[in-house]
C-alpha cells in the first residue's frame, strides 16, 4: 500500500503534504465531523492528521490513497484525545462514554465509503435554514471553504471578533438543538437545496459588486462561490443548482470588462464583449442548456429562478453586440421570472427589458408603477431606470431629479460616479 | 432528545383555530408515538407570576411580560433531531395563525 519512501525526500514530501491540504483538508473535515460528531473536534482532528502525515511520511512513504489514511489519522487522534482528557479529569464521566461512542461510531468508518456524501452533508448543515442567513454564510465560508474568520471579516467588512462569535454561536445550535448531519431526504430537498443556492449566490454577489466601499469586485469571493456552486452541481446534479453555476460563470465572464482602467462602470450594452471570458461563457451555456433541458425530471420539474436568469445571461452572452440582443425573449423570459420570483427587483428589470423592447414609454409606465411600492422608494437602481427612460424620452427635467435622487441613494463610490457622469451628460 | 414547541398567539386568535381542530391535530402526532405531552392554556391575564426575593415570596397578577402574542399552549416532543422535531411542530394546527417556539431540552447535569 505505501509507495517507495526515497531518502532525503522531506521537502518533497512537505509539497505534497500542503498541496493535499489545499485540495483535500474540507472533504477529511466533512468525513471527521460524521464520525466524530463534532465540528471542533473534527478541526482539531484535521489539523492533527496533517500533522502526522508530515511526521510519518518521510519514514513509512505516502499511501497510496492518502485521503482514507489521513482521514484515519484524524480519527485516531481524536479518540486518543478524548481518553487522554478522560483520564486526567475523572469528573467527566461522560467524556469516557463519548470516548467509547466516538471510537465505536468511528469503527463503521469504511476507507471505501463516498466520502463526496459528507462534502454534501457538510453544505447542508452549515446552510440549514434553522441558522440566520448571516451564520450560514460564515459558517460555510469556514467550513466548507476553509477561509479563515480574518479572511471572511475583511472580505464582508465585518468586526473579526463579530464574525468568530457568529460561527461560534452556529456551531453550538448545530450541536445543541441537534441540526442533522445528513443531506435532506427527497420531499425537503429543493427547498433546503434553495437554502444552500442562495448562501452560495450570496456569496458570488458580495464579490461581484461590494455592498459598500469603494472596491467594487473582490473576484476571490466570486470565484469561491463558482467553485462551491461546481461542488454541488457534482455531488447533486439538480437543474436549479446548474442554473446557479452557469448564472455565476456567465456574470463572471464580464468581470474585465465591467469597469474601465480607472475603476468606472461600464454598463452591459457599453462593454467592449472582446474582452469577456469565452471559456466561462463557453461553459456557462453548456450548463444552461443542461439545466433547462433537464426540465420535467420530478419532483424538482419546475424550471426555477437561478435557471431562468442563467438563460437571460446567456442571451447577452450570445448577442454578438448590444444591437444585437434579443430583447423579445429577454422580455418573455422575465415574464416567467416574475411569475415563479414576484419580487419588486424582478418586476423592475423586466420593465427594462420591455422598454428595450416596445419603447421606453412602455417601460416609463411599468418603472413609475413600480415606483409607488414603499419597497422600491429607496432602491437607487429603480431611480436610475426611471432617469434613463426619462432621457430617451427627452423629459430631461424629471431624469435630472431621477439622476439625482438614485444619486443621494446609491452606496458604492463607482456606482455614485457613473450616475454622474449621466446626469452631467444631459442637455441643459 | 426532546423538543418542547412553544405555541404563541395574538389574544384576539387565541380562538381562531376550532378546538376539535386541535384535537384532531393532537391525535393524528400522539399516534406517531412521538408526544410525551401536550397542553392548551387559559390566557395569559390570568396566570399568575411568582418570585422569592430576599427570601419573600411575591406574586402578581399577569403573566411575566406583556407581550402581543402570548404562550398558547405546548407541545413536548420525542424526536430524532431538529429537522424531525420541526416536521412535527409544523403539525400544529396554530403555525398558520400564530408562531411555533421550537426550544431543545437541556439535560440537567448532576455534577454541575
Amino acid at each position: 500500500m505505501m509507495s517507495d519512501a526515497s531518502a532525503g525526500a522531506g521537502v518533497e514530501i512537505g509539497a505534497v503534504v500542503a498541496a493535499l491540504y489545499r485540495r483535500n483538508s474540507r472533504k477529511v473535515l466533512a468525513t471527521l465531523i460524521r464520525l466524530l460528531g463534532d465540528f471542533d473536534l473534527a478541526e482539531e482532528a484535521v489539523q492533527d492528521a496533517f500533522k502526522a502525515a508530515v511526521e510519518q511520511w518521510p519514514r513509512d512513504g505516502i499511501p497510496a490513497n492518502p485521503v482514507p489514511w489521513l482521514v484515519s489519522a484524524g480519527r485516531f487522534k481524536a479518540i486518543d484525545g478524548i481518553r487522554r482528557r478522560a483520564r486526567f479529569d475523572p469528573l467527566e464521566g461522560d467524556v469516557a462514554d463519548r470516548a467509547e461512542a466516538v471510537a465505536d461510531g468511528a469503527a463503521r468508518w469504511d476507507e471505501g465509503e463516498e466520502i463526496g456524501d459528507d462534502s454534501l452533508r457538510l453544505i447542508f448543515t452549515c446552510c440549514h435554514p434553522a441558522l440566520s442567513a448571516d451564520a450560514q454564510v460564515a459558517l460555510t465560508l469556514r467550513e466548507v471553504s476553509g477561509l479563515t474568520t480574518e479572511e471572511i471579516a475583511s472580505a464582508f467588512l465585518t468586526p473579526p471578533a463579530t464574525l468568530a462569535q457568529r460561527i461560534v454561536r452556529a456551531k453550538a445550535k448545530i450541536r445543541d438543538a441537534r441540526i442533522p448531519y445528513k443531506v435532506p431526504e427527497q420531499a425537503e430537498l429543493a427547498p433546503r437545496l434553495e437554502s444552500v443556492l442562495r448562501v452560495i449566490y450570496l456569496v458570488f454577489n458580495e464579490g461581484y459588486s461590494a455592498s459598500a466601499g469603494d472596491s467594487l469586485t473582490r473576484a476571490d469571493l466570486s470565484a469561491e462561490a463558482i467553485r462551491l456552486a461546481r461542488l454541488v452541481v457534482e455531488l447533486l446534479p439538480e437543474p436549479e443548482a446548474m442554473g446557479l453555476l452557469a448564472l455565476t460563470l456567465l456574470q463572471e465572464s464580464r468581470r474585465a470588462a465591467r469597469a474601465s482602467a480607472d475603476g468606472a462602470i461600464v454598463v452591459l450594452e457599453a462593454q467592449d464583449r472582446s474582452l469577456w471570458n469565452r471559456a466561462q461563457i463557453d461553459e456557462g451555456l453548456a450548463w444552461v442548456d443542461r439545466a433547462l433541458g433537464a426540465r420535467g425530471q420530478p419532483p424538482v420539474a419546475r424550471v426555477g429562478p437561478y435557471a431562468v436568469q442563467a438563460a437571460i445571461a446567456a442571451l447577452h452572452a450570445r448577442a454578438a453586440s448590444a444591437e444585437a440582443t434579443d430583447w423579445a425573449e429577454i422580455a418573455g423570459l422575465y415574464d416567467v421570472l416574475v411569475r415563479i420570483q414576484p419580487t419588486p427587483v424582478v418586476a423592475l428589470n423586466r420593465a427594462v427589458a420591455i422598454a428595450m423592447r416596445d419603447g421606453p414609454a412602455a417601460g416609463l409606465s411599468l418603472v413609475d408603477a413600480l415606483l409607488a411600492d414603499k419597497r422600491l422608494h429607496d432602491y437607487h437602481l429603480a431611480h436610475a431606470a426611471r432617469a434613463d427612460l426619462c432621457r430617451r424620452l427627452g423629459r430631461n427635467a424629471e431624469a435630472r431629479a431621477s439622476y439625482e435622487r438614485a444619486i443621494a441613494l446609491a452606496r458604492q463610490g463607482p456606482e455614485r460616479e457613473f450616475l454622474a457622469a449621466r446626469l452631467r451628460a444631459l442637455p441643459a | 432528545m426532546k423538543y418542547l414547541c412553544l405555541v404563541y398567539l395574538e389574544e384576539e386568535l387565541l380562538h381562531a383555530v376550532p378546538d376539535r381542530e386541535c384535537l384532531a391535530a393532537a391525535e393524528g402526532l400522539r399516534a406517531g408515538g412521538q408526544v410525551i405531552a401536550a397542553e392548551a392554556l387559559h390566557p395569559a391575564q390570568i396566570a399568575t407570576t411568582l418570585r422569592i426575593r430576599d427570601g419573600a415570596l411575591s406574586m402578581t397578577d399577569g403573566p411575566f411580560a406583556e407581550t402581543k402574542e402570548q404562550l398558547a399552549g405546548f407541545y413536548l416532543f420525542e424526536a430524532r433531531d431538529l429537522d424531525e422535531a420541526l416536521a412535527l411542530a409544523a403539525r400544529i394546527p396554530p403555525v398558520r395563525t400564530g408562531s411555533i417556539e421550537v426550544r431543545p431540552v437541556r439535560e440537567l447535569d448532576p455534577d454541575r
